[in-house]
Order: structure tokens, then C-alpha cells, then sequence
């Protein structure tokens, strides 16, 4: 048992919060969420520098081969710094699959993942899914030596700007991944805003021809991918809860200390008191569930694996909603205003909860699995 | 960083199994586990068989007789202990007065106290809260003169828990009343069979009687039963507040309850031939509480590490005592629902051991719904939850 972070991942965080807190201002992130798409090359480019990109890569592809503990590091400093960069989808999910599946003709893409040249997508939820890893109606039949999608994809997080799109598709062997290109003949792809200042992408595949070298891992042993990837989705979207609820935590402590009714701190009263208490409480649980998702990534028992991802999907996913309420409340009149940060940390940490799995979606998934 | 115990600890949690599974008297854990009635010689039994392997109380320091346990050994110690239905070692020998005894008492009162706590020979309970002296503790009333050698005490203590089976009290009393509340209290051991103690119980909303009242009308205590000095008091009490830890997460006993609830859910007839475990409304609040506790876990044990790092406890305890008394609520209130139309049943004959009279209801209801009542003590007892998030806006947000 040991919860120290390495000397390597105590760097990692440091350097990226240094460089957030100087560069991930609230008016540059506003900026950024009004020119659309959620991603500043700028800040792209030094994400790459700063190496993060690469973290999911193998060094011998150009990446660092950060474990799951580094890529939680990661998560929590963007959460806490509010980043809209499509970070999580490219190089943790996307290039974490693509890593796994280890098809030789994509590997030069992690290399251009590791440089940021191009970015990529998960693109698997469809309008009727609603998180269920295997309920794909999108078709992928054989024709003369390569596949045909057809159907659509949707909630396509970064779906509009990526370079690449991880495509599930049911064939008739099974469900399978594909690597495709973002511009094909027969691809439509619109970008959907998003309440948080990021976007979307809705995706038609209308007769999409790609060629054989598309799929990605074994013919029709595509879910276990999936659910690799939505594991990995989870334990970053828990771990950038985490950051994101430090930062709204401390945000609202300053607020009530300093805010003044009656002659004296808000802060003084108990009542407020209280609430924070609870507030900070359920923050550590938090953190605690977002520790054991990612220690429990890699663990080979699926049953012990599935119920630590929904329990922590669960768990975060209520103290995101009762923490960010909370703050909100504790604000007063600012809190549900566009103009301090409070309002931006409810929206993003409310829309993680629609993420890959809302409370009752794991709360289920995680009941099925129950041993009497 | 790495959620999982070392080998070794995973060894000493097979050591302890095999121990409590060849030691613990079927009988003792069949009233455990059935929610039976404890008699005294339950508890002393269990401590007298943990005596053999010095295991009543393995943190205290080797000179005193324990075994230098650290807080991860004990979390397993005590979750394989509860998991196993051996009834609970009392905190108020080995983890309250103890601790106190070893920092401020002198060798005498160490050399007399501490072997008769491992042995069983002394029950201790704790004198501290008043009929006006509740979570505001400082402004305790129960006097203490002193007459040449000796204190008279004389006052009222209350809710002390198992005082009808105890022969010695640890008591906070006052002997000035000059300057602070605080500053005027003094930290006695009481022989609980001198003259002029009398014990009155209390019933519980459960019919229970597990707490009393404790009245001292003119009661000597020798002058060398004060620990330290007079008018200390105050810092011991606090002192022995900082001992109160992971333990407070009460984790084997929730362990035990989910456990315990599931099976009662899962023999549940719920219609349609299915059970209630089945029925996904009932299914997802059990699910809920187990997750409550698969966190709650985890935060006990980056507890555990922090107090390990910086040498001394935090007051991140009080999330523990927090959220596990919550938790513990959570899971009976859920065992008695589970019982549906039996839960009101109040069958207390039921409570002995050797009761085969008729029963109404499954078999397996019996002392739920007074657990239930029970438990609301859990967030009331040892520093009510409203005061345990004083303490945490306090010491942990600055406010």
C-alpha cells in the first residue's frame, strides 16, 4: 500500500500546472470555447512539448509509455485548470486503443499523435446506445477486399476536428473497430456545441469505403477494445472531476471567507460551514474512487476491473453534482453567472456525468455484478 | 502508487483468519452474528482467548505488552474479527484510557492498569459526558474536593456505555472553577466499587440497555489515582481524542452488514419468483452503500498513509467518523426495510441465546429493527457528526 506519487509524476504535475496557471487563463479559455472546437493549436503544440501527448505512446513510437497513475496526474491538472483541448480523446483513449490493438500500418499515426500533428476520435455512441459498449447498429460489410460503413455516429467528442475517427461497426463476425480517415466520400461530420464550451460531432456514414488495412485488432474482437477505451475514458473523466472539484473546492472556501454579510464572513456561519465540511468530504471520496479506477485498469480479473470502473464512475459522479451544486449555492448570485469561474467548473463537472456512463447507467451495471 | 496490501500484511490477514476460525466459541459468534444478546462472559472470554496471542491490544508499545501493530495490521485485524462475528474489544480499556495512562501516568499507575486491561481483570467505560455536559464537554459540573489524600467526587455522569459491567471509570471532573472551563478539570481513575457509586440504567429506543447513568455521592479517590497534574485534565482528554482513528470508519462491521443484508435480500421472496436483490429499486441502494464503503475504504487507508508520513494522526479521522457512521446507518436502515411487513416485529425473548419459543417473521429479522433504532447513537456517540464537521471546516478548511 502506498499512495506516494513517483519523483517523475510530482515533476509531471508541477510542470503542467505551472504552465496552466500562466497560459489556461478563464478569458483565454473563454476565447478558445468562442472560436469553436474546443482546441487552441497554440496550446495543442505545447502540450506536445511538454511531452503529455506521447503519454499513452510506447517510447519506441515517440511517446513517454506513462502508466495509468500518469495519465490520472494529467487529468486532475486539466480538470483543475478547466482545459477544453480534446486531451483525454486523442492521446489517452484513442491513442490508448491504438497502442493495444498494436495493427502495424497504424502505428506511424502515434507517432504524429506524440508531435501533435493529428488528433483523433473515439466515434462509438450512436443516438440510440445510451453507453451501452455493444448496442452498435452502424453496418461494416466486406466488398472486394475492404469494408462498407454505414449508419451514424453520435456525441463524437473532438468528432469534427480529428484527424482520425476510431469507427465501431457491427460486421458480421462481431463488432470491430476502423480506423478512418476524418475527410471519406460519403462522411458527413457537424460540430455540436456543448454546454461546457466544448463540441461534439453528430456523424453520418453514408456507403464509406475503406480499405482492409481500416481495421483495427482482430475481426470481430472489437468490444474488448471498446471497453478498454471506455475504461480508459473513465478513470481520466474521474481523475479531471477530481482536479476540477480541488479547484471549485478552494474557489468557494476564498469566496466565503472573504465575502462579507452581516459585518462578517459568510464563512463564519455555520450553517456554510457545514456545507463546506460535507463539500470537502465528498471531494475525498472522490479522489479515492478516482485512485482506485485507474489502479484497477490494468487488473486482469474483468468482473473486479468493471466493478471498480462503475463504482468510481458512480461515486465521482455524485460528489461532481453535489459539489459543483454546492459551490454554486455558496455563491450566491455570482454562482449562476457567466462571469466567475464557479459557474464554467458546474457545467463541465455536470456534462462528465453524461459522459460514458451516467450515475444510474453504473449504478446498474455495477448492481449486475453484485455477489450475494 | 499501489492500492493493494503487501504480502506480508496479506499473510498476517490469513494468520488472523486461522486464528479467529480455531478460536472464536461457535457460541459467541452464533450471538454475534444472530444478533443475540452479549452477556459480560462473552466479551471477557473473547478477550481472555486474544490474551493468549497478545493480540488485545497489539498497537501499544512491546514494554507494555503489545505488539507495535501499525494502523494498517489493526484495519485488518479488526475486519477479519468482525468479518468472523467475534464480539467488538471495547476501545475504553486498550484504545481510550490506556494511551492516556502510558503518555501522562506514572510507572505505578502504569505497572498496576495496564497488565489487569490485557488480562480482562479491569472493564473500563468513560466518565465524561453530563446531563448538561454534552458535546460542549468543558462545561462539566462533577466536582472533585480534595480532602488531605484523597478526592471527594461528587455529580452525575451519563450515557456511559456498559457501566453495569464495568469495575473501573475514567472520569473528567472538576476541581476549580477559576479561569476557562478547560483549564479547571482534572482526569481520575475510579474504582467503581467504592462507596457511594451508584449505576442506573438507561433504556434505549430499542429496548437495549447498553448505556447508564453514573452517580457519585461523596466517592473517595486516593490522590495517586489522578493522572498527571491536577487541573490537566483537559489535555489528556484531547490527547486521547487524537487516538480515536481509523477504527472510526467502523469498516468490518459495515463489511459484516452488507454482507449480512444481501443474504437477507437474497432470501427475500419478492414476487414473481424473484428476490428481493433482484428488484433493481431495492438492488441499486444496496449497490449505492456498497460503493459508499468500497470508498470509504480507500480513504481509510490514504489516512493511514498520511498519518504514517507526517508521524502524527490528522483531522482527516473525522471524514471517517463521518461518512462511516453514515454508512453503518445506511445499512441497517436498509436490513430492516428488506424485512418489509416484519420490520415492526419486537420479539426481545428472542435476544437469549437459548430461546427455541415460537417466532413470528424470518428467522434472520431478528434484532434488525432494533439495530436500526439502535444506530442512531452512531452519529450522536464519540462526537456527533455536527461536531465532527466543526472540525473538519476548522482544522481542514481554515473557516
Amino acid at each position: 500500500m502506498n499512495f506516494a506519487f513517483t519523483e517523475e509524476q510530482i515533476q509531471l504535475r508541477a510542470t503542467l500546472r505551472r504552465f496552466l496557471t500562466q497560459t489556461y487563463t478563464l478569458e483565454r479559455r473563454r476565447a478558445i470555447a468562442r472560436a469553436g472546437g474546443g482546441c487552441d493549436p497554440a496550446i495543442w503544440q505545447q502540450f506536445a512539448e511538454l511531452g503529455i501527448l506521447g503519454l499513452a505512446i510506447p517510447e519506441s513510437l515517440g511517446g513517454i509509455g506513462g502508466d495509468a497513475f500518469d495519465a490520472m496526474v494529467v487529468m486532475e491538472e486539466l480538470g483543475r485548470s478547466l482545459v477544453l483541448e480534446p486531451y483525454l480523446s486523442t492521446a489517452l483513449v484513442a491513442a490508448g486503443v491504438l497502442a493495444r490493438a498494436g495493427s502495424a500500418q497504424h502505428q506511424p499515426l502515434l507517432r504524429a499523435v506524440a508531435t501533435g500533428e493529428i488528433r483523433l476520435a473515439f466515434a462509438h455512441e450512436e443516438r440510440d446506445s445510451r453507453w451501452r459498449l455493444d448496442a452498435v447498429t452502424t453496418r461494416a460489410v466486406r466488398e472486394s477486399g475492404g469494408w462498407v460503413l454505414e449508419g451514424h455516429k453520435s456525441m463524437v467528442a473532438d468528432g469534427a476536428g480529428a484527424h482520425y475517427l476510431l469507427t465501431s461497426a457491427r460486421a458480421a463476425s462481431g463488432l470491430c473497430l476502423f480506423v478512418l480517415p476524418g475527410a471519406l466520400e460519403g462522411m458527413t461530420r457537424r460540430a455540436v456545441a456543448t454546454h461546457d464550451g466544448s463540441s461534439v460531432a453528430e456523424i453520418e456514414l453514408a456507403g464509406v469505403r475503406v480499405p482492409a488495412e481500416a481495421l483495427l485488432g482482430p475481426e470481430g474482437g472489437g468490444l474488448p477494445l471498446i471497453e478498454a477505451a471506455s475504461d480508459v475514458a473513465i478513470a481520466g473523466l474521474c481523475a479531471e472531476a477530481v482536479g476540477a472539484m480541488d479547484a471549485l473546492l478552494a474557489l468557494t472556501l476564498e469566496y466565503v471567507k472573504n465575502r462579507k454579510q452581516f459585518g462578517v464572513p459568510i464563512g463564519s456561519f455555520q450553517a456554510l460551514q457545514h456545507r463546506m465540511a460535507d463539500m470537502l468530504l465528498h471531494a475525498e471520496l472522490a479522489r479515492s474512487m478516482s485512485y482506485l479506477a485507474s489502479a484497477k485498469l490494468e487488473v486482469s480479473d474483468v468482473t473486479e476491473r468493471r466493478r471498480a470502473i462503475s463504482a468510481a464512475k458512480f461515486l465521482v459522479g455524485r460528489s461532481a453534482r453535489f459539489v459543483g451544486q454546492e459551490a454554486v449555492q455558496l455563491h450566491g448570485g455570482m454562482g449562476v453567472s457567466d462571469e466567475v469561474a464557479t459557474s464554467h467548473y458546474f457545467k463541465r463537472l455536470t456534462l462528465i456525468n453524461a459522459s460514458f456512463g451516467d450515475m444510474g447507467h453504473h449504478l446498474e451495471r455495477f448492481g449486475s455484478m453484485m455477489a450475494a | 502508487m499501489d492500492l493493494n496490501f503487501s504480502a506480508d500484511e496479506e499473510r498476517f490477514r490469513s494468520e488472523v483468519r486461522a486464528f479467529v476460525a480455531a478460536e472464536l466459541p461457535a457460541s459467541i459468534r452464533d450471538k454475534v452474528l444472530g444478533h443475540k444478546r452479549l452477556e459480560r462472559e462473552d466479551f471477557l472470554s473473547w478477550v481472555r482467548i486474544l490474551n493468549t496471542r497478545g493480540w488485545v491490544a497489539p498497537s501499544w508499545p512491546r514494554r507494555f505488552g503489545g505488539q507495535e501493530w501499525d494502523p494498517a495490521r489493526e484495519l485488518i485485524f479488526e475486519e477479519e474479527c468482525a468479518l468472523a462475528g467475534a464480539p467488538p474489544v471495547l476501545s475504553f480499556g486498550p484504545r481510550m484510557v490506556a494511551p492516556v495512562i502510558m503518555a501522562f501516568g506514572t510507572p505505578a499507575q502504569q505497572q498496576y492498569f495496564l497488565p489487569r486491561i490485557l488480562s480482562g481483570e479491569h472493564w473500563w467505560c468513560q466518565g465524561y459526558s453530563e446531563p448538561g455536559a454534552g458535546s460542549d464537554l468543558a462545561s462539566l459540573k462533577t466536582r472533585a474536593e480534595r480532602r488531605g489524600e484523597t478526592y471527594v467526587v461528587n455529580g452525575q455522569k451519563t450515557w456511559t456505555t456498559l457501566a453495569q459491567h464495568a469495575n473501573w471509570i475514567f472520569c473528567l471532573v472538576r476541581t476549580s472553577s477559576e479561569g476557562r472551563p478547560q483549564s479547571g478539570i482534572s482526569f481520575l481513575l475510579i474504582d467503581m466499587k467504592s462507596p457511594g457509586i451508584t449505576v442506573r440504567p438507561i433504556v434505549m429506543l430499542d429496548g437495549g440497555h447498553e448505556i447508564n447513568e453514573v452517580w457519585f455521592n461523596d466517592v473517595e479517590v486516593p490522590l495517586a489515582n489522578r493522572i498527571g497534574e491536577e487541573n490537566k485534565g483537559w489535555t489528556y482528554a484531547k490527547f486521547l481524542l487524537g487516538h480515536e482513528r481509523v477504527s472510526n470508519a467502523t469498516l468490518g462491521l459495515s463489511k459484516r452488514a452488507l454482507r449480512e443484508l444481501k443474504a437477507i435480500a437474497a432470501g427475500t421472496p419478492a414476487g414473481g419468483g424473484r428476490a428481493l436483490l433482484e428488484i433493481a429499486r431495492f438492488r441499486d441502494r444496496i449497490a449505492e452503500a456498497e460503493i459508499d464503503l468500497m470508498a470509504l475504504e480507500v480513504l481509510a487507508l490514504r489516512v493511514i498513509a498520511m498519518d504514517r508520513e507526517r508521524h502524527a494522526p490528522g483531522p482527516e479521522a473525522s471524514l471517517l467518523k463521518l461518512r462511516g457512521s453514515q454508512i453503518q446507518q445506511t445499512l441497517s436502515e436498509l436490513a430492516m426495510e428488506a424485512l418489509g411487513p416484519y420490520a415492526p416485529l419486537h420479539q426481545p425473548q428472542a435476544l437469549a441465546a437459548d430461546w427455541t419459543g415460537p417466532l413470528a417473521g424470518p428467522s434472520d429479522g431478528i434484532g434488525i429493527t432494533a439495530r436500526y433504532f439502535n444506530h442512531r447513537k452512531v452519529s450522536i456517540y464519540a462526537g456527533s457528526n455536527e461536531i465532527q464537521r466543526n472540525i473538519i471546516a476548522r482544522h481542514m478548511l481554515g473557516l
